[in-house]
């Protein structure tokens, strides 16, 4: 199926300064019982986001009317863990378009890609400058310009490239998923199947 | 210049490399379990497709099960329908399924070595981080997301950026009582749960040669947990032993056929890995978890880190991960109250698991505080430990075997540590409520759960079990 076009966001954001944000909290391990990929936003964060009683936790960020945006700014290494694309799905299905880091686990990297969610890696100096402005005023804003692979603090005007290789970023800017491009090799895939070693 | 035992297996599988992005890869084997691909299925069906290779599908559903009573209907419903919808997939797609009580049901990394479905030389992958372990074999195992299920589904090919290559070499004879999954522990705590991330390991070097190939599936496992995208061991006499008359193993003439080419599948002395990093096994000892991610790991008989030893960024995350565990920086850990014994997951419950608990309790009792879980990994685990007397040795101690499946590794089914208790687990995470909502999970090997068991707080193994 077709993903979302990415285009130039420049927005406020969730700011969320911990490190090793790990996918069984990003969506407990509880709520993948399901057999669609509706609905998954609703759990986000789900132990960190609401209590015993299912009652919103005021501390947490995103129960802070101060706090928006479709960028979520977090710390080193995020999204390692668990393979479940189950946690791509609860960002994206949240509404993010964008997570901000200095680190990617892997797997969760290539997840959001596959579902939309553009992954920006930064160098650790961006991201506390990221973390001091949102300080200073919670509607701080940044902007990020995937065709020339660029992300700016607002506030402080500070920029710099991110990477990511140029097959992602036009199946993300023009919405294209990677399933469609492998059904169309069928044949270059019949033949290697020919010469392979098999026993 | 030579080429690395991943550069070997990769490159003989990319059916198109793409300019300035992902490889296609071809891939052999391809396991599925229910949580993960419904929706994978569900997409295929929405585009009108079907599956490609069938034949090379292998589905098995683990993670929702219950282990016990297993010939009930599961009674969660939700999780009966997953299973039921990942059987119906199966059926409509002509793809073979290990159904709950079939002999060969099971988590899906303990099925595939098992009946010999993983081989040397292949490329596999499961909707499961975990799939790193069958890389013990000297294949390229990894996880992947649902959109790649859904991809390796209808093409049987992944696409895949090629990952850089480190070695990690463990020279020297391991301790008595320093298990592989004190090794792998021990890597982590050095490397960090970010350590390996972009790389692919191959683990080498005496230590590592000298280990049974359930252990190497358990230091593969974890390859994972410092972000590696998988880990590999170059097959060896041990591998094709492991291998050899099991159910799907290659027979007769190509029996040798296959060795022959196994035997190839080695790093050249000459090749360079991105990155080389070299441990003495010497300096491993029994090691446990402190903390919220695997990397957190210390010596049983050592102490958790003082708050000044932790870089400053990290010290904000630190201090959060103390307070979810009730610990202090600077404790010490031999002492610590246990809760649960969880001795199984796709790290340890296998046969070798489930006899080196059982040799050590042997003689001795559960301790009344503790509750403990020995789930087998599979259901020919379980029958082998029936056969050869564990499950009697495990009863006359206190303890009771389970049925197979994920079960507390995870807490998707009713096996869940409950909020606050403590479990020492032989699973591969301890991440925040990752065994049941508030649980506190430290990761240790088999014998150092054995020790937590009979004694009821964290215990060196070496200190009671000769
Ligand atoms: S045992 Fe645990 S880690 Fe292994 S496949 Fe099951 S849930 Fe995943």
């Amino acid at each position: 199926m077709p993903i979302e076009k990415f285009v130039t966001v420049q927005t406020s954001f969730v700011p969320m300064p911990i490190e090793n944000v790990d996918t069984d909290q990003i969506i407990p391990a509880r709520f993948l019982k399901a057999t669609t990929k509706e609905g998954f936003g609703d759990n986000l964060f789900f132990d960190w986001r609401y209590d015993k009683a299912g009652q919103p936790k005021a501390d947490f960020v995103l129960n802070k009317p101060s706090y928006d945006g479709t960028v979520l700014v977090a710390g080193k290494n995020f999204g390692s863990g668990s393979s479940r694309e189950h946690a791509a799905w609860a960002i994206a299905g949240y509404g993010f378009k964008a997570v901000v880091s200095s680190f990617f686990a892997d797997i969760f990297r290539g997840n959001s890609l596959n579902n939309g969610v553009l992954p920006v890696q930064v160098s650790e100096e961006f991201l506390a400058g990221l973390f001091a402005s949102v300080d200073a005023d919670n509607k701080t804003e940044v902007k990020i310009d995937l065709a020339n692979q660029t992300i700016t603090n607002v506030a402080t005007s500070a920029s710099e490239g991110f990477e990511i290789n140029s097959y992602k970023k036009s199946c993300l800017m023009n919405g294209y998923d990677d399933i469609d491009y492998l059904l169309s090799l069928e044949k270059e895939i019949a033949a290697y199947e020919k010469q392979a070693v098999k026993f | 210049m030579g080429k690395t035992l991943f550069d070997k297996i990769w490159d003989s599988h990319v059916v198109k490399t793409i300019d300035d992005g992902p490889n296609v890869l071809y891939i052999d084997r391809h396991f599925i379990h229910e949580v993960t691909s419904p929706q994978a299925f569900g997409g295929i069906k929405a585009r009108g497709g079907k599956v490609a290779r069938p034949d090379q599908v292998i589905a098995t559903p683990d993670h929702n099960i219950p282990t016990i009573n297993q010939h009930l209907t599961i009674q969660d419903e939700l999780s009966r329908v997953q299973v039921e919808t990942l059987k119906q997939n199966c059926e409509e797609n002509g793809i073979t399924m290990y159904g709950l009580n079939h002999p060969y049901n099971g988590i899906v990394h303990v099925v595939g070595p098992e009946l010999g479905i993983t081989q040397p030389g292949m490329t596999i992958v499961c909707g499961d981080s975990h799939t790193s372990t069958h890389g013990a074999f000297g294949s390229i195992a990894f996880g992947i997301g649902t959109s790649e299920v859904e991809m390796a589904l209808a093409t049987q090919c992944i696409m895949q950026p090629k990952p850089k290559s480190m070695r990690i070499n463990i020279e020297g004879e391991l301790h008595k009582g320093v298990t592989s999954k004190d090794i792998i522990l021990y890597i982590i705590s050095k490397l960090t749960t970010g350590g390996g991330t972009g790389y692919f390991v191959e683990f080498a070097g005496s230590a590592i040669r000298s280990l049974s190939m359930e252990a190497r599936m358990t230091i593969c496992n974890m390859s994972i947990e410092m972000g590696a995208r998988g880990g590999m061991i170059a097959p060896d006499e041990t591998t094709f032993e492991y291998i050899k008359g099991r159910e799907q193993a290659p027979k007769g003439a190509k029996w040798d056929e296959a060795v022959a080419y196994w035997k190839s599948l080695c790093t050249d002395a000459d090749a360079v890995f991105h990155k080389e990093l070299n441990y003495e096994a010497a300096d491993i000892e029994p090691m446990i978890t402190y903390g919220t991610n695997p990397g957190m790991g210390a010596k049983v008989c050592g102490n958790i880190p003082t708050l000044d030893s932790i870089e400053d960024s990290s010290k904000n995350s630190f201090q959060k991960s103390m307070e979810y565990m009730g610990f202090a920086a600077g404790d010490k850990l031999e002492g610590k109250k246990v809760d649960y014994v969880f001795v199984g997951s796709c790290t340890n419950g296998r046969i070798e698991d489930l006899r080196s608990f059982c040799e050590a309790v042997k003689g001795r009792k559960k301790a009344d505080s503790v509750t403990a879980w020995i789930v087998p990994g599979s259901k020919q685990v379980e029958k082998q430990a029936i056969e050869e007397g564990l499950k009697e040795q495990l009863e006359a101690a206190g303890f009771e075997l389970r049925q197979p499946g994920c079960s507390a590794c995870l807490a998707m089914n009713d096996d869940k540590i409950p909020e606050g208790m403590y479990a020492v687990s032989t699973s591969n995470r301890n991440f925040e409520g990752r065994q049941g909502p508030g649980s506190r999970t430290l990761l240790a090997s088999p014998l150092t759960a054995a020790a937590a068991a009979v004694t009821g707080v964290v215990t060196d193994p070496r200190t009671i079990f000769n």
